[in-house]
C-alpha cells in the first residue's frame, strides 16, 4: 500500500528554515516507520539523515517525533498511523541535520548526575549481596535507554535550558534506590534546586512517550518526598 | 592532529573494557565509534554471560575447567584451548567487578547474582539481568567510563588505519557531523568493532554490524581467521529477525512444529537435549523439520512459552514478551512467537592470539570482530559477551605494556600521508560518474550470503556465491554517489561501509568453500562429516590486491582430546 511520509528537512549550512518534503512509500506488512525511511534513504532520496542502530527497540537511536508524538521509529507499525505520516526531529534539540539533532546538552546532564554507582567500601572478593527484594526496589529505572524522547517532550526543557530534565532525574533515582550504593546525599543535593526535581510541572509527558514505560515523573515526586522528609529530621 | 597514547575503536562491552584497563594503567584513552556508544550493539544481549560460580544450586560442581570443556567440545574442538581456560579462569573475577561497579544483576535468595541454564552447558552459569544483561553490562561499563573521564569520540567512522613497517601509527575517521576527514596519531591502537552479521540480510544484529571493522586491519595486512564459521540462531522473530533470547529456551520453552509436536525429540542429535542442545543443531533441525513440510507458510516454526506462566514470563523474560508483542503483534502469554532461524553471531573475525595482539606492532583487536580463537566451530549462547569482556580487558592491558615498552618514535607523517590518501578516495567517490548505486550492491552481498551461504552449504553454491561476490566488486568500482552534502551524509557513509564489507563476504565465502567437512556452525551437504585429519585447523585469509590467499594453522589442543560432538 502507498503511504505518504511527510518529512521534516533542514540542512543548517543552507537552509534558512526547515521544510516539509513528502515522499511515497510503498508500505509492506509489518513496516516500520524505520524501514520507511531506509525506503525513502534508499530508493528516494539519498540525502535523507536520521540515526539508527539495533532497529529492535533497546539502543534509542531512532528517537524522533511521529505524527505530533515522540517515539522510536523502529516500533512504531507504518498500519498503526492514521493518514499522512509525519516525522518531525525531537523537539527542545538543536537540529543538525533533518531528523538528527544535537545531543550533547542531554549526555551533559547525564554526566551532571554522577551516573555510576558510588559504593561504601572496597568490594568484597565476590559479589556483594543484594536480594531479590532490594534489587527489585531499581525496578524498571535500570531500564531506560537514554533515547531522550522524555527530554524532548518535556515541557519544562523547552522552557529552561539548564533544567535536568527526566533522563537525568531518572537516573538520579536509579543510583537512589540500589541498596549498594551510599551517595544519597550527594545525589539529592545536585538535584536539589531550581533547575532539579522542584521544576517539574508533573505533566506527565516524559511518561507518556517512554518507550519502556518508564515514569521518570514518579522517581521525581519520590525524590521530592525523600528530601523534604529528611528536611523534617534535619530540623528536628 | 589528535593524539591519544591509545585510541580504541568501538565503544560496546569489549572497548569499553579495554579503556578502563589502559586507564588504570595511568594511560591517556580515547574511544571512537561511529554510533553513541550506549548504542552498540552489546546493548542488545538479551540472555546472559557464562562464568562458572556456582551460585545456582545446580551447579555446586561447577568450574572453569568444566566451563572451558563445555566450551570446547561445542566448538567442535576448533577453539584453542589455552585461551579458553584463560577466558572461563578469568571470567568469574572481571563479573565481579562489573556487579562492583553496579551491574544491576538479578538475584537469587541469597542475595547472589542469579544464573540460568544456556544451550550446551552442563550446568546452569549464565548470570544474567533479566533478559536485559547487554542493556544492563553496557551501561554499567559506560558508567564507569563517565566517571574515568575518558574522552569519546561519538559519530566518528574510521575508516583506514595508518601503518608504517607493520607498525600501527594511528588511523583516519570521518567525522560524521562535520563531513571531514579526521587524522588520529597515536601509539597502539585496539580494534573492538564487533561482528560483521549484516553481510546477510536475515540477521538479528544491529544495522549498524556490518563488515567495516574487519575489512580495515585485513585490507591493511591483517589476516582474518575462521571466516566460515558463521552461527545462525534458531529463534529470531519471522519477518523482522529480532532475536528472542535463548533464555526462553533455558527458562523452558517449547519449539513446535505445525502439528505442535516438539520435533527435535524427531532427530538423533536433539533427541536428549531438546531445545537445550546446542544452536547449530537446534537451528538445522528446525530447517531440515521445514523442508520435510512441518514449518508454516512462509517458512517458520512456533516458540511456546504458554505453559511457563504469566508469572515466569513477566518476571524473567519481560523483553521478550515486549518484543514480541511490537514487532510481530503477539502475546507470548496468549499465543505462541513464530520464529525462523537467522544470523546471529561471526565466530571468525580478525586474527589475534591470546593476548589480542595482531601481525602488526600496535594494534590489538578483542570482542567479536576478533578471533582468539575461543569459539572455535560454534559459539555457546552466553559466551561472547563473556569473551568481550575478557578479552577487552586482556588487549587493554596488552596495548598498555606494549605503550610503556615502546622503542619506535610516533610518526605523524605517516598518518597525514593516509589522510591523503582517504581524501582522495572519497573526492573520486565523489566525483564518479559510474552507474552503481549503493543500496542496490549492499542488496546484493545480502541477498548471496542468504542464498548462497546460509545454515546447509555446498560446492556448487558456494562457488556461485563467490562468483556473485565478485561481481559485486567489479561493480562497486563503478560506484557513485548522488549526494554531496557533508554533514551526515549517510550514502557516503554506507558507500565506505560497502568497499570493505565485500571483501569480508569474499573471505567467508573462501573459508566456506575450501572447508569441506562440516564443523560446528559449518555444514557442509556434499561433506556432513567433520574430517580432523585434513581440517582441524584455523584457517587464516590474507588480503591480497587479486585474489584472498587462504591456509590452515593448528589449533592449540592441550587438555581434551578431540571427540565425537554428541549431545
Ligand atoms: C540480539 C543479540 C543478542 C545477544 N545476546 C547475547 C547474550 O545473551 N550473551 C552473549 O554472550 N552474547 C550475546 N550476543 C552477542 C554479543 O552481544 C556480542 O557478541 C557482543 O556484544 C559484542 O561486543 P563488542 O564489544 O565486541 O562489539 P559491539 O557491542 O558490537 O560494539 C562494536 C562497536 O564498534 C563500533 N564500530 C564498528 N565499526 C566502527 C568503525 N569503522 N568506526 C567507528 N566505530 C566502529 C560501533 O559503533 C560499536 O561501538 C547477542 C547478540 C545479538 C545479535
Amino acid at each position: 500500500m502507498e503511504r505518504t511520509f511527510r518529512v521534516m528537512r533542514c540542512d543548517p549550512e543552507k537552509d534558512k528554515k526547515p521544510y516539509l518534503q513528502e515522499y511515497q512509500v510503498s508500505a509492506r506488512d509489518g513496516m516500520t516507520v524505520l524501514e520507511g525511511l531506509f525506503y525513502i534513504q534508499r530508493r528516494l532520496d539519498p540525502s535523507l539523515a536520521f540515526r539508527f542502530s539495533c532497529r529492535g527497540s533497546v539502543c534509542g537511536s531512532c528517537a524522533m517525533n511521529i505524527n505530533g508524538r515522540n517515539r522510536l521509529g523502529c516500533e512504531t507499525q507504518v498500519s498503526s498511523l492514521k493518514g499522512v505520516i509525519k516525522v518531525r526531529p525531537l523537539g527542545h534539540f538543536k537540529v543538525l541535520r533533518d531528523l538528527v539533532v544535537e545531543l550533547d546538552g542531554f549526555w551533559e546532564k547525564y554526566r551532571r548526575v554522577r551516573p555510576y554507582l558510588i559504593p561504601s567500601s572496597l568490594p568484597p572478593e565476590k559479589e556483594r549481596l543484594q536480594s531479590p527484594e532490594e534489587r527489585g526496589r531499581i525496578g524498571d529505572t535500570a531500564d531506560c535507554i537514554l533515547c531522550a524522547n522524555c527530554h524532548g517532550s518535556c515541557t519544562v526543557t523547552g522552557t529552561d535550558s539548564e533544567y535536568l530534565g527526566p533522563a537525568a532525574l531518572l537516573k538520579t533515582d536509579r543510583f537512589l534506590r540500589d541498596s549498594r550504593d551510599v551517595a544519597g546525599d550527594e545525589r539529592i543535593r545536585i538535584v536539589d534546586g531550581v533547575h532539579g526535581i522542584w521544576r517539574c510541572h508533573t505533566i506527565l509527558s516524559c511518561q507518556d512517550v517512554c518507550p519502556k514505560e518508564l515514569s521518570p515523573t514518579s522517581s521525581i515526586m519520590d525524590m521530592r518526598k525523600r528530601l523534604v522528609r529528611k528536611r523534617g529530621n534535619d530540623g528536628r | 592532529m589528535i593524539y591519544h597514547q591509545a585510541i580504541i575503536v568501538g565503544g560496546g562491552l569489549a572497548g569499553l573494557r579495554a579503556a578502563i584497563e589502559l586507564n588504570r594503567w595511568g594511560i591517556d584513552t580515547a574511544i571512537i565509534s561511529k554510533v553513541h556508544p550506549l548504542r552498540s550493539h552489546t546493548v542488545a544481549a538479551q540472555g546472559g554471560i557464562n562464568v562458572a560460580i556456582g551460585n545456582n544450586p545446580l551447579a555446586a560442581s561447577d568450574s572453569p575447567e568444566t566451563h572451558a570443556f563445555d566450551t570446547i567440545k561445542g566448538s567442535d574442538y576448533l577453539a584453542d584451548q589455552g585461551a579458553v581456560l584463560k577466558m572461563c579462569r578469568m571470567g568469574p573475577g572481571l563479573v565481579y567487578e562489573m556487579e562492583h561497579w553496579g551491574c544491576p544483576f538479578s538475584r537469587n535468595d541469597e542475595g547472589r547474582i542469579a544464573q540460568r541454564p544456556f544451550g550446551g552447558a552442563d550446568f546452569p552459569r549464565t548470570c544474567y539481568a533479566a533478559d536485559r544483561t547487554g542493556h544492563a553490562l553496557l551501561n554499567t561499563i559506560f558508567e564507569r567510563a563517565v566517571y574515568h573521564e575518558i574522552a569519546i569520540y561519538s559519530e566518528y567512522l574510521v575508516t583506514s588505519l595508518a601503518l608504517d613497517d607493520g607498525v600501527c601509527q594511528g588511523l583516519i575517521a570521518l567525522d560524521l557531523k562535520s563531513g571531514m576527514l579526521v587524522p588520529f596519531s597515536s601509539d597502539a591502537v585496539i580494534f573492538a568493532t564487533g561482528g560483521a552479521g549484516r553481510l546477510y540480510g536475515r540477521s538479528t544484529n544491529a544495522l549498524i554490524n556490518t563488515g567495516i571493522g574487519t575489512a580495515i586491519p585485513y585490507r591493511a595486512g591483517v589476516p582474518l581467521k575462521d571466516m566460515e564459521f558463521i552461527q545462525f540462531h534458531p529463534t529470531t522473530l519471522f519477518g523482522t529477525n529480532i532475536l528472542v533470547s535463548e533464555g526462553a529456551r533455558g527458562e523452558g520453552a517449547y519449539l513446535l512444529n505445525k502439528s505442535g509436536e516438539r520435533f527435535l525429540a524427531d532427530y538423533e542429535d536433539s533427541r536428549e537435549k531438546m531445545e537445550l542442545s546446542p544452536r547449530d543443531i537446534v537451528a538445522r533441525n528446525m530447517v531440515r523439520e521445514m523442508e520435510k513440510g512441518g514449518g508454516f507458510e512462509g517458512g517458520h516454526l512456533h516458540l511456546d512459552l504458554r505453559h511457563l506462566g504469566k508469572q515466569k514470563i513477566e518476571e524473567r523474560l519481560p523483553g521478550i514478551r515486549e518484543l514480541s508483542m511490537k514487532f510481530a503483534g503477539i502475546d507470548p502469554e496468549m499465543e505462541p512467537i513464530p520464529v525462523q532461524p537467522g544470523q546471529h553471531y561471526t565466530m571468525g573475525g580478525i586474527d589475534t592470539d591470546a593476548e589480542g595482539k595482531t601481525v602488526v606492532k600496535g594494534f590489538f583487536a578483542a570482542g567479536e570482530c576478533a578471533c582468539v580463537s575461543v569459539h572455535g566451530a560454534n559459539r555457546l549462547g552466553g559466551n561472547s559477551i563473556l569473551e568481550a569482556l575478557v578479552f577487552g580487558a586482556i588487549a587493554g592491558e596488552g596495548a598498555a605494556s606494549y605503550i610503556e615498552g615502546k622503542e619506535k618514535m610516533r610518526e605523524e607523517g605517516m598518518v597525514l600521508d593516509s589522510l591523503k590518501r582517504e581524501e582522495e578516495e572519497i573526492k573520486n567517490l565523489m566525483a564518479s560518474a559510474g552507474k552503481e548505486r549503493v543500496p542496490d550492491l549492499w542488496e546484493g552481498i545480502n541477498r548471496v550470503m542468504d542464498d548462497n551461504v546460509g545454515i546447509f552449504r555446498e560446492e556448487r553454491s558456494l562457488k556461485e556465491g563467490l562468483d556473485k561476490v565478485r561481481e559485486l566488486k567489479e561493480r562497486s568500482k563503478a560506484l557513485a554517489l548522488s549526494y554531496k552534502g557533508k554533514s551526515f551524509n549517510y550514502e557516503l557513509y554506507w558507500g565506505l561501509e560497502l568497499q570493505g564489507s565485500l571483501d569480508v563476504a569474499e573471505a567467508v565465502i573462501l573459508g566456506a568453500l575450501e572447508r569441506r567437512e562440516s564443523r560446528g556452525s559449518h555444514f557442509r551437504r556434499d561433506y556432513p562429516v567433520r574430517n580432523d585429519g585434513s581440517f582441524l585447523k584455523h584457517s587464516i585469509v590474507k588480503y591480497t590486491e587479486e585474489e584472498p590467499s587462504l591456509i590452515y594453522r593448528d589449533v592449540d589442543i592441550i587438555l581434551f582430546e578431540p571427540k565425537e560432538r554428541r549431545y
